[in-house]
């Protein structure tokens, strides 16, 4: 497994080679998608992308933590996390990509 | 959101493009993530967060229904991490 890892640059240059927009277009085009995503993520919304997967926000109650090192009892909030769950497409293709 | 409301976002945001052209951008952005993972790279998006591929080693495992154990090969999952930026927005910061 070649560990490689690719950014914005590599999704914006495919964006480039498949529909010929300008490298800078089509950068700001993987921003747009992007940022449409996380702004229905913050309003709450659970964001369903068929073939991909679902990103969903979960509300966590407040709990007591405990610092590790110190064993010290710290407050936690509550706070709102993001989950992604990949749809079954994108983890029979992970799944073969990386067989041995 | 779905995919085509995420589609139709992005053509309302940009009516100098065809809406074929939208679709291809869209599909492309979430393709090459896809294609990126399944050769065991990792998608570092800053801000929002990155895509890797976790291996889960092989183990013994149990058929809940007759109690057999059945062997569960080594596998590699899918896996996101939430980028700092976007956890704070989530929580108002």
């Amino acid at each position: 497994m070649s560990e490689k890892t690719l950014t914005r640059m590599d999704l914006a240059d495919a964006v480039h080679a498949e529909v010929g927009l300008s490298r800078n277009d089509s950068a700001e085009l993987v921003e747009a998608v992007l940022q449409h995503i996380s702004d229905a993520l913050v309003q709450g919304e659970t964001v369903k992308i068929s073939s991909f997967g679902t990103f969903s926000v979960r509300e966590k109650a407040a709990r007591v933590g405990r610092n590790p090192k110190t064993g010290e009892e710290v407050p936690i909030h509550p706070r709102r996390v993001l989950t992604f769950r990949s749809s079954h497409l994108m983890k029979d293709r992970v799944s073969h990509g990386n067989k041995d | 959101m779905i995919r085509s409301e995420l589609i139709q976002k992005i053509a309302d945001d940009n009516p100098h493009l065809y809406q074929r052209d939208v679709e291809k951008i869209v599909n492309t952005i979430f393709d090459e993530i896809t294609n990126a993972m399944a050769a065991g790279h990792r998608v570092e998006l800053r801000g929002f967060g990155a895509f890797s591929v976790k291996k889960r080693d092989s183990r013994m495992g149990r058929n809940p229904r007759t109690g057999e154990s059945v062997d569960v090969d080594e596998k590699h999952v899918p896996f996101f991490k939430t980028g700092k930026l976007l956890r704070d927005r989530l929580n108002g910061k």
